[in-house]
């Protein structure tokens, strides 16, 4: 059941977020060296850290999967890290936003964060490719969470060897203040994490519930089946979990 | 042990008969060095230009090796073959990278001399064994992480394609810490010793993904 | 260099929030269309079974 508690955690994520931005035009100060353009950070910053932390939750449920065999655990995998992938985009382009207002140009190869997320939307671009490319299912989730557990150990290393590649050349752009945030500054931003963190727990499990939803619906057709009119929906996009058995005619 | 042994002796003999590899991945190179000439109108490279283009050049070679790796298993039921045999699984991703590591040596042996011939400025001669140290570190994760995304494209409809789309970003931190390990190797001014923590940052790099191949690569093996 | 005046960085500042409240938007409507979708499956299969049991009632007729 995973639309149990999605309500609470939607008024959550809202209240949260509400407050967050809130915070962030009405009471963080401006930032010393780039003003008002500093503020893309409590977007851009929770989005990243958030992306990072769902990309990594994928490759850890995908090993649950590979280890249980449990077919659930790998369509928890794939939106998690399918909705990372599009908050990795979010990141993207609010950082080439911030950029361009900062440095005049739309994409800087100084920033550690910029050149390391895009090297990770470029991995994990192929994730559903290479998944839509298996047809057999139980395949193509053994395969996926393969896929998710060699992505997910990958990118804490591709943070590190950029983060090293980066260190002759420029120090850090995308910190604030030199790293001397006052105090309202961090409030702000923690508290645009955890809404995001809020946001992102509740499209997952809005996501997972109308999976399931469909899968519930997939199973009811085959469960009345035996009768032409009835055929099994046309090939869906939907990683499919163990189905029950067909009941005998 | 013998395992592996079998597998890459098979290998390494079904790619000097047949020869369909590492002569297309060398003159592939030799080609791609061509290209860069072109490309970026220089008759002669040093520095960090040197270390990318050679770099690059190698591991777009490497790139039609991986989509070769387990062509044959997959066409002539060399898959089933194995799993038949009372075998730990293990041994096929060793011996794969293995072989896939030696196709690349073999192909350096041609490419590092014609990119000294025909790109670089400075005389490759004193940095050449550093050099050769390097490339055979990146190689060795070139190997691991190649043939870990061989053996997953090759069960999909879109393997060709989709075997270099997932091995170059896993391969980023590879170009890095040997480009940047290179770099000090071919610079016009003679060759400078290279900074200790590139080739660590390599080896380790190496032995995280080895230590990954070998937890993940039975899943792909089964049925 | 420098920062930018309040008006031009403001637009900016207003384009990553945008692009941000897009994405969800998108998100929520693409999961819109699914939820539409598994409404009217679910009403059709309603129908076929309502129709079964009229076509031939039996005590052992699923009825969900």
């Amino acid at each position: 059941m995973y639309g149990k508690g999605l309500r609470t955690l939607s008024l959550a994520s809202s209240l949260l977020l509400t407050a967050a931005f809130g915070l962030v035009f009405f009471y963080a100060p401006n930032d010393a060296d780039q003003g008002f353009v500093q503020k893309i950070f409590y977007l851009h910053v929770p989005m990243a850290i958030v992306a990072l932390g769902g990309f990594v939750a994928g490759g850890v449920m995908a090993i649950a999967h590979l280890r249980t065999r449990d077919r659930r655990w790998d369509m928890r995998s794939y939106v998690a890290i399918h909705l990372s992938l599009v908050l990795a985009v979010g990141v993207l382009v609010t950082g080439s936003i911030w950029a361009r207002a900062a440095w005049g140009h739309w994409w800087v190869w100084n920033e550690p964060m910029l050149v390391s997320f895009l090297i990770i939307f470029l991995l994990y671009a192929c994730y559903q490719p290479l998944r839509f490319s298996i047809e057999d299912p139980e395949r193509q989730a053994r395969y996926a969470s393969v896929f998710a557990v060699i992505a997910g150990a990958f990118v804490p290393l591709n943070f590190l060897a950029v983060r090293l590649a980066q260190a002759y050349t420029h120090p850090r752009v995308l910190g604030t203040t030199g790293g001397n945030m006052p105090g309202s500054m961090r409030l702000t931003g923690l508290v645009a994490l955890i809404g995001m963190v809020a946001l992102f727990v509740t499209l997952w499990k809005y996501e997972m519930t109308s999976k399931h939803a469909g899968q519930q619906l997939g199973a009811l057709r085959r469960k009345l089946a035996g009768d032409e009119e009835i055929l099994p929906a046309g090939p869906s996009a939907t990683p499919t979990a163990t189905l029950p058995a067909r009941p005998e005619a | 042990m013998s395992v592996v042994a079998a597998l890459l002796r098979k290998d390494l003999l079904l790619e000097l008969r047949t020869k369909e590899s590492v002569p297309a991945m060398a003159l592939f190179s030799v080609t791609t060095l061509v290209i860069f000439h072109f490309g970026l109108d220089r008759a002669s490279l040093a520095g960090d230009l040197a270390a990318g283009v050679l770099w690059v050049t190698l591991l777009l070679a490497a790139m039609l090796g991986v989509n070769r790796l387990f062509v044959s298993e997959r066409e002539q039921g060399g898959f089933d073959g194995f799993l038949l045999a009372p075998v730990d699984r293990s041994a096929l991703l060793v011996a794969k990278a293995a072989a896939l590591f030696a196709y690349l040596v073999a192909v350096e042996v041609v490419a590092v001399p014609a990119f000294a011939v025909l790109l670089l400025g400075p005389s490759p001669w004193p940095a050449l064994p550093v050099l050769t140290g390097l490339l055979l570190l990146g190689d060795i994760g070139v190997a691991v992480i190649g043939t870990l995304v061989s053996a997953l494209a090759i069960q999909t409809r879109a393997r060709d394609l989709i075997a270099p789309l997932l091995a170059l970003p896993l391969l980023v931190p590879v170009v890095i810490a040997g480009t940047r390990g290179t770099t000090p190797l071919l610079l016009e001014s003679g060759s400078a010793a290279v900074a200790l923590k590139w080739p660590l940052i390599l080896g380790l790099y190496d032995l995280i993904f080895a230590l990954i191949a070998y937890a993940v690569f039975d899943f792909l093996l089964e049925d | 260099m420098p920062a930018l005046p309040l008006d031009e960085a403001g637009k900016y500042v207003a384009g990553a929030y945008v692009v941000f409240i897009a994405l969800v938007g998108i998100y929520v409507a693409i999961m819109a269309a699914k939820l539409a979708r598994i409404e009217r499956e679910l009403g059709e299969l309603n129908e076929l079974v309502d129709r079964r049991v009229a076509a031939s009632p039996r005590s052992g007729a699923s009825h969900e």
